[in-house]
């Protein structure tokens, strides 16, 4: 059971959030190629150790904002607004 | 014949319980668990093994024990699988030793010991293939199992509680007790929790009660320690997350699952001893050194009066000593050459091994091996107390990923500690006094070495697991079970890897250990589920005129969340029936239909238009005030999510319907998509749903109804898609005039809480109520699409006839570049159509056949929607079939498991296509 | 190979048991391959296996980068079954049925394939309508399938909960008779022995650091246990795909996630087949050694911990209950988890990746246990001729870009 920062509410337990893949997807124009639009779709980094995520606080104040997580230890490095840039880890 | 000592034991002899195990009675005193009872009351057989089902008698006095399991109560109260050290003793328990036919005493399986040569390490593996694996199954199956499982809904009722603190102690023997004292008295908030019903732990037996209970009274009396007994911490998770699970004696629970979040950990779990492995090892009579050390000073009861203390080590000198005092002749045989003087009055065969215990109900003798491997002639005895050494209890540090290491010296796997939320102190830590081990891991020599007592594993399945190449610890622990039983082989999981190591030439830290897994001790999922189980896994939500619909007579149903009326029979009548009057009804009178579970979400701002236009298949912003469009929602995949009439309330104002499923779904999908993907559109997303009853007049004389209403709204030329607001009897009111009957309708919204107040008035002016069963008649014979019924997870909007709405719109919306892709673009995709089949019904599910018609063979799509329309007087359907809407007027051929039937593709609206009875 | 039988066990017991030989060679690695299988758990082995027998082809290694079956091959629930809905699907994991039922004589191990039959329940009538789809699906796809009645499930689990109280109650269901359980470790163990006995090497702690990728595909692979030569790459390697991709300069459409499984203390038969709710997202199985076997859905979030979390374990152990309650007394033994691959549809990914002669064998989601010898079968055709098998060609990698998903969940509306 993680005990996750959210930046509006502080520390709260994990089956108040609910997980929202990875962050800063950036979402292609229309008129890219299928080829893009199957990355941003369903491609992923899915990395072992840091990952970047977003995450929702949905039964607490309901604002979506980043996580950054260990994947394999599960420790939590900070978070950070929604609209905020990626920090350099 | 009465084991209990005149005096002495943490037991109030001034109080009996009577208790019955396998039928006959018994009593103990407070103070007992069930296993001393026994052992008092001189009771040696208390189960027969998992698979050879040989005699056993009580092997520990902890959770470690392997023998001694029972079923306590009967019928729906039983509690199969309970170990009999676990059970605090309490008058009238009743309980009965598992996996026996009919009694210890007599078992018939145990024709399986003669077997036992044949029934090694793997054996399962390696025959009963032939001819079928089936035929050996069964008699398998019912000679596998412990206990009874019980026959009925539990009677019990579990909470869950969660707590937060500076500092949790685990175990609340001295060095629990230590490590709280003093975390209390720097000011910590501070939860201890032991397992058993009294502190102390092995101070109980090993050390000074009194000092237990003085620094228990001084933590009492602190503000900032909560002290839980009868307490298992059976679970580490992240971030300092501690679960355990409380007996409760208060009578309204069985049992507490407590979640604890602690800032530091304290792990005081003190060790476990180990068995010796040599020949026959698992007699009745054949005990660990510390749990008769337990019985003896705890529990004043003498297992033996006659002892051989079989060691390797020097912790069982003061078990020596406890046994010559309450009047036992002893004799230790320790393995190492030059031990330690032995206490006066205790004989010492040093350098000597036990080789073989003897006696097949009650240990009569022991036969001994000098280390030298000579013959070193016998003993008589009637209990033989063994310590094979010490292994510490650190399962939870394991559990979140703690690293041990073995250690010589101590011949135990040790934690490293290197962590600063979690610290090991005592036992636990590899913290003991005078011990000197020399280990001996398997006493040479023939015969059935029990190494897994509960899982009835020896000495020479390792050895075959190792010839056989089973050497990782894991396919040791998987070949041969070790390890893997109810006591989740607290005492045979070193020796085992231990002997494999002597086996492959490698150290026992080469081996290693498993990772430690949940639960610590078992836990029952009566506990780990609580009060979320039953009606409240997945709560119900009512209608706010629930009551006023079960006056009409309502059957209700589940749909979705909701409980909601699915016809309203009357005077007898099936609900089917119901369900074809009242859909006639609506197409010749007026009928009343509660819609308030439809999803209604308020999108309010400058951007609000442009927000919607990026989520709608259709525009949003080129809608005038008072005005409503159909409306489909994507997912980023392209797929239906949703559908709706959304409504223009003012110019920074839109009122977005949902299907009644899609209501929280579709404001979570708009705000993810506000918060993460759109920031800068100035808009706020506001549930309202709950907020709004909704009745719906529909019928040829829903106008008349309406205008009979005492409203202030103007209904003069109120045309169907339109929306007007305003009062009706002061309440405030938004009528909406949309429809899914095909007929004129009139959604009528006030406050939830005058539900019924409007159901009622409408139905004084002569409409009838009519349930989603006429509904869905009624929108099948128009074509309505059923979002989630007539579309599934592949469903496009070019598949349910929206072409043309696409084609329309240039700009981009969630999912649209999905639909691009090579897939969306198929010729041959399933589409939406309706059938005619005569007077044939075809049940939903039914299959559309390709035009070979072959079984098995390909599929061209499948009936979604199927009714039998009063008002055409024949069955309608919808399907999705394959490139459909290019096949209309094809008669096509469909399979319904085993039948084969036939219809005509038509066009998906079976009344009314032009739509004149909606304006009318 | 040496012969297990009724005869052995005998031989054997007359002999102290000592004359048994290692089951499969545990070796260390030469200093060339014509094929590296990486991941040594039931489809690594498989394919093996099958690139032997029948393709005659035996110079291969499996690389395993701990011990053999010990990912999610040696951490599921155990469940075997077809019973899909889109033809694509069943006539896969139909071969692997069909496989799995002649697997225990072919290998001459016992993996004790209990074909108990599986149940789908169906508590609403919109579940009856749309099992009704799914049961007419799988017979025109030539899979097995029975709709059941409330007596017709009664008759095969009766410990469900059939009183008025019911939340869920039980309108019906649906059966694959041929469906059931088979012991998971002996899955792996099994072709392990039969791959070895043929001439494969079994290579366990040999973990794979980095590969070496020339113009026609790989040229060697770094392990911890020295550099290996090859020609060709197959990845088996359920729930560390991704990782072993980027050591490639891959990336693919997968998420690891951990899949929780639990057990209880053995008792007596209560349960005599699988039975799954998709309203209570749970399945129950009773094992021959008389455990509960329980599984339900995932956590919520990407992990690599090989651990569940608490609240889905006991969100999961809610519906059991709610489907079972008279097993709210017994007790939880174990609870583990496995760290599997999710793709959006729940669909395995097969076949040909971007890089020649390197071969993707993932993305099998929750089910990657009963699909262990067609992924095997059809995973040692795609390595031997370089080409997709017919029964897996609609898994490739292509169709992200298509669109062209298999996404039975979704179909259906019932987890799968």
């Amino acid at each position: 059971m993680l005990s996750i920062p959210c930046p509006h509410c502080g520390l709260r337990d994990e089956d108040e959030f609910v997980w929202g893949g990875e962050a800063h997807l950036v979402r292609p124009r229309l008129d890219c190629s299928a080829e893009e639009w199957a990355q941003y779709l369903f491609y992923r980094d899915n990395p072992k150790g840091i990952a970047f995520e977003r995450w929702h606080h949905r039964f607490g104040c309901g604002q979506w904002f980043n996580l950054v997580r260990n994947t394999a230890t599960h420790t939590i490095e900070m978070s950070y607004l929604i609209d905020a840039q990626r920090p350099d880890l | 014949m009465s084991r209990r000592l005149p005096t002495g034991g943490v037991i109030d002899r001034n109080r009996t319980v009577t208790f019955r195990f396998n039928g006959r009675e018994y009593s103990g005193h407070p103070g007992d668990t069930m296993a001393s009872a026994l052992l008092a009351a001189g009771v040696d057989l208390v189960g027969r093994s998992f698979k050879y089902h040989r005699p056993r008698g009580l092997y520990a006095a902890g959770l470690e024990e392997p023998n001694g399991l029972v079923t306590l109560g009967a019928g729906a109260s039983a509690r199969p699988n309970l170990k009999l050290t676990e059970i605090e003793l309490a008058d009238g328990m009743e309980a009965h030793s598992v996996n026996c036919a009919p009694s210890p005493e007599w078992d018939w399986r145990s024709v399986n010991q003669l077997a036992g040569p044949l029934l090694g390490a793997g054996f399962y593996y390696k025959t009963f293939k032939w001819p079928h694996w089936h035929l050996f199954e069964g008699p398998i199956r019912n000679a596998a199992g412990l206990g009874e499982a019980p026959t009925g809904p539990d009677p019990d009722r579990y909470q869950h509680r969660r707590a937060h603190c500076d500092v949790l102690v685990i175990g609340g023997g001295m060095s629990g007790l230590a490590a709280a004292r003093e975390a209390a008295l720097q000011g910590r908030d501070v939860i201890l929790a032991e397992t058993d019903f009294v502190l102390g732990g092995s101070a109980l037996w090993r050390g000074d009660t009194d000092t237990c209970r003085a620094i228990e009274h001084e933590l009492r009396a602190m503000g900032n320690v909560r002290i839980l007994t009868r307490t298992c911490v059976f679970g580490a998770y992240e971030h300092g997350m501690f679960a355990a699970v409380e007996h409760c004696l208060d009578g309204t629970y069985a049992e507490r699952l407590w979640l604890i979040r602690a800032g530091k950990t304290v792990l005081a779990t003190g060790a476990i001893e180990r068995p010796m492995v040599f020949a026959d090892n698992d007699r009745p009579g054949v005990m660990l050194a510390s749990a008769v050390h337990a019985y003896v000073v705890r529990f004043g009861v003498l297992p033996g009066q006659r002892v051989v203390l079989a060691t390797n080590n020097s912790s069982v000198w003061p078990v020596a000593e406890v046994l010559r005092d309450a009047g036992a002749e002893v004799t230790i045989v320790d393995a190492r050459s030059d031990p330690a003087e032995p206490p006066e009055g205790v004989a010492l065969k040093a350098g000597t091994l036990v080789h073989r215990a003897k006696g097949r109900r009650r240990v009569k003798a022991v036969d001994l091996l000098s280390r030298s491997g000579a013959s070193a002639g016998a003993l008589d005895c009637d209990l033989l107390a063994v310590s094979g050494g010490w292994t510490p209890t650190a399962h939870l540090y394991s559990q979140m990923g703690g690293k041990l290491h073995y250690t010589a010296d101590l011949a135990a796997f040790v934690p490293q500690q290197d962590d600063g939320q979690i610290s090991l102190v005592g036992a636990a830590a590899g913290e003991w006094g005078d011990y000197n081990i020399d280990p001996i891991w398997e006493v040479p020599g023939p015969g059935k070495k029990f190494v897994d007592l509960a899982n009835d594993v020896t000495a020479q399945d390792i050895a075959i697991a190792a010839r056989e190449d089973y050497r990782s610890v894991e396919h040791l622990k998987r070949y041969t079970t070790l390890g893997m039983g109810i006591d989740q082989g607290r005492t045979s999981n070193v020796n085992g890897l231990a002997i494999m190591g002597e086996h492959t030439q490698r150290a026992p830290g080469e081996v290693g250990t498993t990772r430690f897994r949940p639960p610590y001790s078992p836990v029952t999922l009566g506990t780990l589920a609580g009060p979320d189980s039953g009606m409240t896994f997945a709560p119900i939500r009512y209608l706010p005129a629930y009551g006023w619909h079960l006056e009409q007579g309502a059957l209700m149903e589940e749909h979705g969340p909701w409980l909601r009326p699915a016809a309203y029979p009357r005077g007898g009548e099936d609900w089917q029936t119901a369900a074809q009057s009242e859909a006639i009804h609506a197409r010749t009178g007026a009928a009343l239909f509660d819609g308030s579970p439809l999803g209604k979400i308020e999108v309010c701002g400058p951007d609000a238009g442009a927000f919607l236009d990026r989520f709608y298949v259709g525009t949003a912003s080129s809608l005038k005030p008072g005005r409503a469009r159909y409306g489909l929602m994507l997912d980023e995949h392209g797929i239906i999510m949703d559908d709706g009439v959304f409504v223009r309330i003012d110019e920074q104002r839109f009122l977005v319907h949902t299907t009644s499923g899609g209501a929280d779904r579709i404001a979570a999908h708009l705000e993810e998509w506000h918060q993460c993907e759109w920031p800068d559109l100035d808009v706020a997303i506001l549930p309202v749903t709950n907020q709004w009853a909704v009745m719906t007049v529909s019928g040829p004389e829903a106008r008349n109804i309406v205008h009979q209403l005492d409203t202030d709204i103007d209904l003069t030329d109120f045309k169907h898609m339109q929306w007007r607001e305003g009062t009706i009897a002061g309440l405030p009111t938004r009528i909406l005039r949309a429809s899914f009957t095909g007929e004129a309708s009139y959604e009528i919204n006030v406050p939830a809480s005058h539900a019924s107040t409007l159901a009622e008035k409408i139905l004084t002016l002569g409409a009838r109520p009519i349930g989603i069963e006429a509904l869905m008649i009624l929108r099948t014979e128009k074509g309505y699409l059923h979002v989630g019924v007539d579309t599934d997870g592949t469903t496009q909007p070019q598949d349910v006839g929206m072409a043309g709405p696409l084609k329309r719109k240039t700009s981009d919306f969630v999912g649209r570049r999905s639909l691009l892709r090579e897939d969306g673009r198929r010729a041959d995709r399933l589409q939406l159509v309706g059938l005619n089949s005569g007077d044939a019904f075809l049940n939903v599910g039914a299959q559309v056949l390709a035009p070979e018609g072959q079984v098995p063979g390909p599929t061209d799509g499948h009936v979604t929607s199927s009714y039998f329309s009063p008002t055409l007087r024949r069955p309608i359907a919808l399907a999705l079939v394959r490139a459909g809407q290019a096949r209309l007027g094809e008669e096509i051929e469909l399979y319904d498991m085993g039948k084969r039937l036939r219809a005509t593709i038509t066009s998906p609206v079976a009344l009314d296509p032009k739509g004149d009875r909606l304006n009318a | 190979m040496y012969r297990y039988s009724a005869a052995t066990l005998l031989r054997q017991a007359m002999t102290d048991q000592k004359g048994w030989p290692a089951a499969w060679r545990s070796t260390s690695p030469k200093a060339r391959y014509s094929v590296l299988i990486v991941g040594g758990g039931g489809h690594g082995l498989a394919t093996a296996y099958y690139l032997a027998k029948n393709h005659g082809i035996t110079d291969v290694a499996v690389l395993e980068k701990g011990w053999i079956g010990g990912g999610n091959t040696g951490r599921n629930t155990t469940v075997v079954r077809s019973n899909y809905l889109f033809p694509e699907s069943a006539r896969f994991y139909d071969h692997s049925v069909k496989l799995y039922e002649g697997l225990s004589r072919e290998l001459n191990f016992n993996i004790m394939f209990s074909q108990r039959g599986m149940v789908t329940l169906a508590h609403s009538r919109h579940d009856l309508e749309a099992q009704r789809r799914w049961a007419n699906a799988m017979r025109l796809n030539g899979v097995d399938s029975e709709l059941l009645d409330r007596e017709g499930v009664r008759s095969l689990a009766p410990a469900l909960d059939f009183s008025e109280e019911a939340r869920f109650p039980i309108l019906g269901g649906f059966v694959q008779k041929r469906g059931g359980t088979a012991r998971h470790d002996a899955v792996a163990w099994a072709y392990a022995r039969a791959a070895s006995s043929m001439g494969v090497d079994i290579i366990e702690n040999c973990e794979v650091e980095g590969f070496e990728i020339g113009p026609e595909g790989p040229t060697a692979v770094q392990t911890s246990r020295g550099r290996i030569k090859t020609g060709a790459v197959g990845l088996a390697v359920a729930g560390n795909s991704s990782l072993l991709a980027k050591q490639l300069g891959l990336r693919l459409p997968i998420d690891s996630l951990s899949l929780q499984a639990m057990v209880t203390e053995p008792v007596k038969p209560v349960l005599d087949t699988v039975v799954l709710s998709p309203a209570a997202a749970v399945y129950v199985s009773q094992s021959d050694k008389g455990e509960l076997v329980i599984g339900g859905g995932l956590d919520l979030y990407t992990s690599y911990g090989q651990r569940g979390n608490l609240p889905t374990a006991q969100r999961i152990l809610a519906g059991v209950l709610t489907l079972f309650p008279s097993f709210s007394r017994l007790r939880l033994l174990r609870q583990w988890a496995g760290t599997v691959d999710v793709v959006k549809d729940s669909s395995p990914i097969f076949g040909r990746s971007p890089i020649p002669n390197v071969f993707l064998n993932c993305g099998w989601g929750t089910g990657g246990f009963k699909a262990i010898p067609g992924g095997g079968w059809c995973f040692a055709h795609t390595i031997a001729t370089g080409e997709h098998h017919p029964l897996t060609a609609p898994f490739a990698l292509d169709r992200f870009e298509k669109g062209a998903l298999i996404d039975e969940a979704a179909a259906s509306g019932i987890a799968h």
